[in-house]
């Protein structure tokens, strides 16, 4: 045997080792999935020895989640993931285009401020922030976890980064058509920029959905709570009802879990774009 | 030539006006939206860590706060276990996510896929419901690595190994959750980085020989440079900023082993209302985060 093919018999050996260490540690990141999703239905979830697979289905659990206001929590989620999402695209598409495409004084200034606002450790303003919402009387309204999510410009770098591939002859041959800037902007730049806006909408919507520590410190009465800390209310008052704790730890995941395996290309292209780019 | 330049330069000036007015509306609701909710808090955040600032008291106090800190030692405490975490957490996710991404940039697109989203799963799935399982998987009278552990003959069968309450063990199940919530976004970063790489090289280097790891150091590696600074950066202030999993789980204990400076900061701010105090911490943290990441960025860029 020569060096190549030597060479290939190793690579052939390591690709088979690879494949199956992977699909181990696959399995691994399945079970918490495959496991609140079962144990919501098994009529003793915490049974020893484990049960792998509910031998007798029930509805119990789910009867009693909703018993609590867990439909209120789940549309409170649904709200702010939706309202910030819109928030976010119309703001920072309007600002990554004009810091793309248009020469305005002021404008390296203004995107260097933003870059050193991205370095920022977003939970260091908390504090102050819940001392501001206090202060404009939104504290403990689902608005404090919106305004807490729209003012951080990754957004607006990967509009910036997307407007930046608009042909600026599209642009200026718009202008002389006497198309007006408003016109432009939602009749030419917007369209060119849906693969943006579907990465950016997924992000957002998944991120707003799962900021635990923002909702934590800004939502306290029960009906205002986002379906993450429902569940972690009841696991604290009700540590050992694990069928009820699972059920509602199903109602979080699973629908945010849908979401993404619909719009997985648009949000792994969009992570990828901002971060290799920005 | 002189006039013509004139001319331009005052044509220009009327359309620069106009260029910049409607620029700056186009900008106004994201400055209002930054203005109001990053910068002013940020702002407010640094000017009251030199307060005593509590419920109902508000008084300068000259840097107090910076004072008690460094001789507070649950803070200490807490800054040697988020240094610990860093120092653990970062090179694995960073070494392992490249292996993945590694493997699977040979095989198909919808295997790649497949992996790219079992590993994202957890992320995903927000940090509640993956805790819900884990507090489980820990649990000293249910937990299944109790039983798995009495399974396999390596544990006493009527002990009750309590996990997430002990000081040896508690901070390595923290360590372990946030390995698996944190290898989603890098192993995505690394797949697209690998992706990119030009092909023809690759092959050449391999046509001539080279084993497929010295092909990598030598090809890949350097072009994925600015990807793994990227990674190593966004995992290290993650890190630092690890709180959900510790209230979610130990509440910082047993007698503090597991507390960070995060958890620490919303203790002081949220159960003792000591806000001056809170922002300080802020303050410190953030500096300590921007330093590590300026190393990181130094050391890296000249390699």
């Amino acid at each position: 045997m020569n060096q190549i093919e030597k060479n290939q018999v190793k690579a052939k050996c390591y690709n088979y080792f690879t494949l199956i260490v992977l699909i181990i540690i696959a399995l691994l990141f399945l079970f918490p999935f495959y496991w609140i999703i079962t144990g919501s239905f098994k009529t003793q979830p915490n049974k020893i020895p484990p049960e792998w697979f509910p031998k007798t289905w029930t509805m119990m659990h789910w009867q009693k989640l909703f018993k609590q206001p867990a439909w209120t929590w789940f549309f409170n989620s649904v709200f702010m993931s939706i309202m910030s999402m819109i928030l976010v695209l119309g703001a920072s598409s309007m600002a990554g285009y004009v810091l793309a495409k248009k020469a305005f004084t002021g404008r390296k200034i203004i995107f260097s401020i933003l870059v050193m606002a991205m370095a920022l450790p977003k939970q260091v303003i908390l504090v102050p922030l819940v001392r501001m919402m206090n202060a404009l009387s939104l504290y403990n309204t689902l608005w404090a976890v919106i305004l807490g999510t729209v003012g951080w410009p990754f957004g607006t770098f990967l509009m910036k980064q997307f407007s930046e591939g608009i042909p600026t002859e599209l642009l200026e041959a718009a202008k002389i058509d006497g198309s007006g800037e408003v016109k432009t902007f939602t009749q030419i730049v917007c369209p060119m920029l849906k693969p943006a806006f579907g990465a950016l909408a997924i992000f957002t919507f998944i991120n707003t959905w799962n900021d635990y520590f923002l909702q934590l410190v800004m939502l306290t009465s029960r009906n205002n709570l986002s379906i993450s800390l429902g569940i972690a209310t009841l696991q604290a008052e009700l540590s050992t009802d694990y069928g009820l704790i699972m059920a509602g730890a199903t109602l979080g995941a699973v629908p945010i879990v849908t979401i993404f395996i619909m719009f997985q290309k648009y949000f792994t292209n969009g992570i990828a774009l901002g971060a290799v780019k920005g | 030539m002189a006039k013509q330049k004139m001319q331009t330069m005052g044509v220009s000036h009327a359309i620069q006006r106009q260029i910049d007015r409607v620029s700056y509306l186009f900008l106004l609701p994201m400055a209002v939206f930054f203005v109001c909710f990053v910068l002013a808090p940020m702002v407010i955040g640094i000017f009251t860590s030199f307060f005593n600032y509590r419920m109902g008291v508000f008084d300068f106090n000259f840097g107090k706060n910076y004072l008690q800190l460094f001789t507070d030692k649950v803070f200490w405490r807490s800054m040697r276990n988020t240094i610990v975490i860093v120092i653990v957490s970062v090179p694995l996710v960073t070494i392992f996510s490249l292996w993945v991404a590694s493997a699977l940039n040979e095989k198909s697109m919808g295997t790649t896929s497949f992996f790219r989203g079992v590993f994202y799963l957890p992320v995903v799935m927000g940090t509640v419901p993956v805790v819900v399982v884990w507090k489980w998987i820990f649990n000293s009278y249910y937990g299944i690595l109790n039983y798995i552990l009495k399974a396999l003959n390596l544990m006493p069968q009527n002990m009750r190994f309590d996990w997430l309450g002990e000081k040896s063990t508690a901070i390595w199940c923290i360590l372990t959750i946030l390995f698996t919530t944190s290898i989603g976004q890098p192993i995505v970063l690394y797949i697209a980085a690998l992706g990119n790489v030009d092909k023809s090289i690759t092959e050449a280097a391999e046509v001539d020989g080279a084993s497929k790891l010295r092909t990598f150091w030598q090809v890949k590696w350097p072009s994925i440079m600015p990807t793994t600074l990227y990674i190593v950066v966004i995992t290290t202030i993650n890190s630092f900023q690890c709180f959900a999993l510790i209230q979610l789980l130990t509440s910082g204990g047993p007698s503090y082993s597991t507390s960070t400076v995060m958890y620490y900061l919303y203790e002081q701010a949220f159960t003792y209302y000591n806000y001056g105090y809170a922002n300080a911490m802020g303050v410190i943290l953030a500096i300590v985060i921007a330093a590590f990441s300026a190393l990181q960025f130094k050391s890296m860029k000249t390699e």
